[in-house]
């Protein structure tokens, strides 16, 4: 039979989306269905002295909830209880839900909510993340810290020697900006339960927020199509799924809560902004002795999920390196802006564009060549992480040299002409730039083990259900899920399908996040597979291959086995003080750009993207380079294009497409992409995460491409034309 | 999802649609739709009633008459980039119509559209300016009347259209053999993007001294303007690129979310000094 795993097969869910037949949320067609709108607070930080509705207005089929019609507790849960479902007294930050209205259409629902009156008294709001520390209001707990982390590797200070070399990077919010906005469906139940259908990453993570607000748990979540997440549908579809489900419950009916897009990119969840202090001491030959790194987000009002994102800033900003002693001192603090959140690389990019380029810093100081630099810094087996970790198999030389080969092999394409003159290449300045980063793959520390990540098997006749709560948002789980059940039970593929992703069906496999989907539940899809034959072969008391003991099956009973993920035992993790193995491994990316500088205004013209991605195993070569293409296309916007402009009081004003500016297929390069398999035995068939590692590279070789063909040093993202000609010397 | 309640009238003639729009003064007129539809969809326009002009078959066409070029009202970005008279004649125009939208925005966008919007970013327009062209408007009352183009708009989104009128054609003057034209559009990205400056440049020389210059932005300030100041110093003389520096004395740039006023300023002479270099030799 065919060997599956391995094999570039089509996305399952292809066909669908691209003849139009799968159902979004908004697609979905309920009798009887209201639609729902939101009013938000105009103010960053303000009382509520009260909320009336225009008597003029007919509200004869208007409904309308405020906090009082909570029935649980007034609260989004997530890590902490802070977070309100709509604000009750004061709100913390522009666009907060206040109140929320249903009505038999959009229009009718979007005109009532225009008519909900909200009285403020507004009070004095804090913007600047640096000043939240120090200032007043109090937004959250004593110091406005939502958390603050230090580690240690040996002491800095006891480093006197060498050359002291310091610099500051800062970087702004990222949008998500999935194709699809934000979307919800509460469905009442006959049990007087709800039933919630949505755009959505973690159904349980919606399951246990609902649980709190309505005060029961008679209620099932059910992911939609889904289109993109990359972080943004984490969190907020809790308090989507929130406010759907108390309008559904308020008005007896189906509520639908679909956001707009100008909403959605002014409310929902963004990229931490960040501000990186590095210090360091390198010897005349470019050794790295000690790190001292000061990394501060904003996390804004809330404290949404910004104690991981921190963490993970705080255990990537060494870089792939070898420090001889490090410090880390982090801190996410609270500022009245609306709250950021999960993004694809959840707090890595930032820190990885600080350190890579610092030590392009370093190697201007010291006069030595960048790419030098970091060959021979790069972890090789046997050092130490700034965790203490011992680092096994690391992938970050074989990726450099692939890039760096696979760059002199070609020649480049041509400097393609600016669309609407300006093709004159004489005027363009060519440069490249390398950068090298790693990524842990799974959750922080002991997160795998108190996660516990389930997975189902059920055989009936020659079909063989997967029941999981992990969702495809895109990257193509419900693919490579069924690839490896048919591999190790030497199946065809067709035997193999997806049960829906409804939790009334489906076991807890951990949330859709940080790049574990494949890697941790792959291995436990892996293990249940063979859990089931075994079963098999139990049942029928012989051994005997898969396929044989399926077709001789007669009990009428569907076969059903579940398997848990089993940590790696050896793994050792000190929460408190950040030392041991802060992930079970890494994966490893080298990313060579080449580019051209316009002198004139500054714009920049990719015309090649080299990345090279060790990623253990290519469980679908296919789907693999299109994650790694599409998350490299995302971290080019971030480098030069995605700016969200914000007036004082936080709000985004460039609240639409035409001018929050992502980049188009017309400004992607030519892209080579190339798959290293360094196995990692913790992995099905060897794979490791890569779903967050090309967010983190590509912004660091930018700069340096930028900076090798203009002199322009930039320390700032995003390198939008204006700064880049601004820095030209 | 997009609603309106707004009546829509589908007048068949050009007299039909000019006794619509005198009868109906208030009445928006819909040619493409590519930019009415968005003002809608925003909530910044809620007309009550609508002109819908795309059946009127006498503002469509392009052809050459008499030392002139006639582009019907209707035309379309897709329409100009596909003509082999324009590619000749006005080539610089053609260039600014494939940095306009997407295909399907081009399909739909017309020149009489762009003009009538009168945004400053509006890429057909420092084309237009620097070309000459002349804007024909007609009226059921007073018949037709040619404004030239640099007449035409009079303050930010604001034109000589009279409430009772409607743009019927745009006018080019043919190509002068030795006229050398150059358009850049500097935009936010290479597609599907809005200008936050853009450039069309005119000149003509006659024994390497420079007989004519026109030399015209758009998205600098609330109207797309021509350098009438270093227009008159490279008349006369060989192409000085220093001259560049005189565009100060023309613009006054603004500064909005798409960019500062100092890029665009700074950007502007780049590109002016770019291209005057490159003709320079």
């Amino acid at each position: 039979m065919a060997q599956l795993i391995g094999e570039s097969i089509g996305r399952v869910d292809g066909p669908a989306k691209v003849s139009g037949r799968a159902l979004y949320v908004d697609d979905l067609h309920v009798p009887g269905c209201y639609y729902g709108a939101t009013v938000r607070s105009i103010h960053a930080h303000a009382l509520i002295r009260g909320i009336t509705l225009n008597l003029d207005y007919d509200w004869s089929d208007v409904v309308v909830v405020t906090s009082v019609d909570i029935p649980g507790e007034n609260v989004i849960a997530l890590m902490t209880d802070d977070q309100p479902a709509l604000a009750e007294q004061v709100v913390r930050h522009v666009t907060e839900p206040i109140a929320l209205v249903a009505a038999p259409t959009r229009e009718k629902a979007l005109e009532a909510a225009r008519n909900v009156r909200v009285e403020y008294q507004p009070l004095p709001a804090l913007i600047d993340m640096t000043r939240s520390q120090s200032e007043d209001p109090r937004i959250f707990g004593r110091d406005n810290v939502f958390k603050k982390l230090e580690l240690r590797l040996g002491d800095v200070k006891a480093v006197q020697g060498g050359v002291l070399i310091e610099g500051e990077y800062n970087v702004g919010h990222q949008e998500q900006l999935y194709i699809e906005p934000q979307g919800v469906l509460a469905v009442p139940r006959e049990d007087g339960g709800v039933t919630i259908l949505g755009s959505l990453q973690c159904p349980y993570y919606v399951v246990k927020a609902l649980t709190r607000v309505l005060g029961h748990d008679k209620l099932n979540v059910v992911q939609a199509a889904t289109g993109g997440g990359f972080g943004g549908k984490e969190e907020y579809p809790s308090m989507l799924a929130a406010h759907a489900a108390l309008l559904a419950n308020r008005a007896g009916r189906p509520v639908k809560m679909i956001y707009r897009r100008d909403e959605d990119l002014r409310a929902t969840t963004k990229r931490h902004p960040a501000r990186v202090k590095l210090s360091t001491r390198v010897d005349e030959s470019g050794r790295l002795l000690s790190l001292d790194a000061d990394v501060l987000m904003d996390g804004g009002a809330y404290n949404t999920l910004s104690p991981v994102v921190i963490s993970r800033a705080a255990l990537h900003v060494s870089g792939p390196y070898r420090w001889e002693t490090a410090h880390v001192r982090a801190a996410v603090v609270a500022t009245h802006s609306p709250p950021n959140g999960a993004f694809r690389g959840f707090g890595a990019p930032q820190a990885m564009f600080a350190v890579e380029r610092h030590l392009d810093k370093i190697a201007r100081t010291l006069s030595i060549d960048p790419v030098e630099l970091r060959r021979m810094n790069l972890l090789r087996e046997g050092d130490l992480t700034v965790t203490g970790q011992v680092v096994k198999a690391p992938g970050g030389l074989l990726a450099l040299d692939a890039a760096l080969a696979a760059a002199d092999d070609a020649p480049l394409p041509p400097l393609s002409p600016i669309p609407g003159g300006g093709g004159d290449a004489a005027r363009r300045l060519p440069g490249r730039g390398v950068s090298v980063v790693f990524h842990g793959c799974g959750f922080t520390g002991n997160g795998e083990a108190k996660i516990k990540s389930k997975v189902i098997l059920e055989l009936f006749g020659e079909r063989v259900r997967v029941l999981t709560g992990s969702t495809d948002i895109g990257q193509g789980t419900d693919t490579i899920f069924p690839q490896i059940v048919a591999s190790i039970l030497d199946i065809p593929l067709s035997w193999v399908e997806m049960a829906p992703h409804d939790t009334a069906i489906v076991p807890d496999s951990g949330p859709t996040v940080a790049s574990r989907t494949a890697m941790v539940v792959g291995g436990v899809v892996d293990a249940a597979a063979r859990k089931l034959h075994a079963a098999l072969q139990a049942e029928a008391k012989r051994p005997a291959p898969f396929a044989e003991l399926a077709r001789a099956r007669r009990a009428r009973a569907p076969l059903r086995v579940e398997a848990q993920h089993q940590p790696d035992p050896t793994l050792r993790w000190d929460d408190e003080r950040y030392i041991g193995d802060a992930y079970p491994t890494y994966a490893w990316m080298a990313t060579v750009v080449d580019l051209a500088v316009d002198i004139d205004t500054g714009e920049v013209t990719y015309r090649r993207l080299i990345t090279a991605t060790d990623i253990g195993f290519a469980l679908n070569p296919v789907l693999a380079t299109g994650q790694i293409e599409g998350g490299a296309l995302q971290a080019l916007g971030w480098a030069t294009f995605e700016e969200v402009v914000t007036d004082g009081k936080g709000l985004m004003l460039n609240d639409r497409l035409t001018n929050y500016i992502i980049p188009t297929a017309a400004d992607a390069p030519e892209m080579v992409t190339l798959l290293i398999e360094n196995p990692y035995a913790g992995g099905p068939f060897g794979a490791k995460g890569l779903g967050e590692i090309p967010m983190d590279g590509p912004a660091a070789a930018v700069a340096q491409a930028i900076e090798a063909a203009t002199g322009a040093v930039l320390n700032r993202l995003p390198m939008t034309p204006e700064r880049v000609l601004e820095a030209t010397p | 999802m997009l609603t309106s309640h707004a009546e829509v009238l589908s007048p068949r003639t050009l007299q039909e649609a000019l006794a619509l729009k005198a009868s109906h003064p208030e009445t928006v007129a819909l040619a493409g739709g590519t930019d009415l539809m968005v003002l809608i969809e925003a909530n910044k326009l809620d007309p009550s009633r609508v002109l819908n002009l795309w059946g009127v078959a006498e503002l469509r066409g392009l052809d050459a008459q008499d030392g002139w070029i006639r582009l019907g009202a209707l035309t379309t970005w897709t329409e100009l980039i596909q003509s082999p008279l324009l590619a000749s004649h006005a080539p610089a125009l053609v260039e600014a119509a494939r940095t306009c939208g997407a295909a399907q925005i081009r399909n739909r966008g017309t020149l009489g559209g762009n003009l009538a919007n009168a945004s400053p970013a509006g890429d057909s327009l420092p084309p237009l300016l620097a070309l000459d062209a002349v804007v024909e408007l007609g009226s059921a009352k007073r018949g037709l009347r040619r404004v030239p183009i640099e007449r035409f708009f009079l303050g930010y989104r604001k034109t000589a259209l009279e409430r009772d009128e409607l743009i019927t054609a745009i006018y080019l003057p043919a190509r002068v053999e030795g006229d050398e034209t150059f358009f850049r559009k500097v935009g936010t990205r290479r597609a599907q993007s809005i200008s936050k400056l853009s450039f069309c440049g005119r000149v003509r020389r006659q024994g390497g001294q420079v007989t004519l210059a026109r030399l015209a932005f758009g998205a600098l300030g609330p109207v797309p303007l021509r350098a009438h100041t270093v227009e008159v110093a490279l008349e006369g003389g060989p192409v000085r690129p220093q001259l560049a520096e005189l565009l100060l004395n023309d613009i006054r740039p603004i500064a909005d979310v798409r960019s500062t006023a100092e890029y665009r300023q700074r950007v502007a002479v780049n590109v002016l000094r770019g291209w005057l270099e490159t003709l320079a030799g």
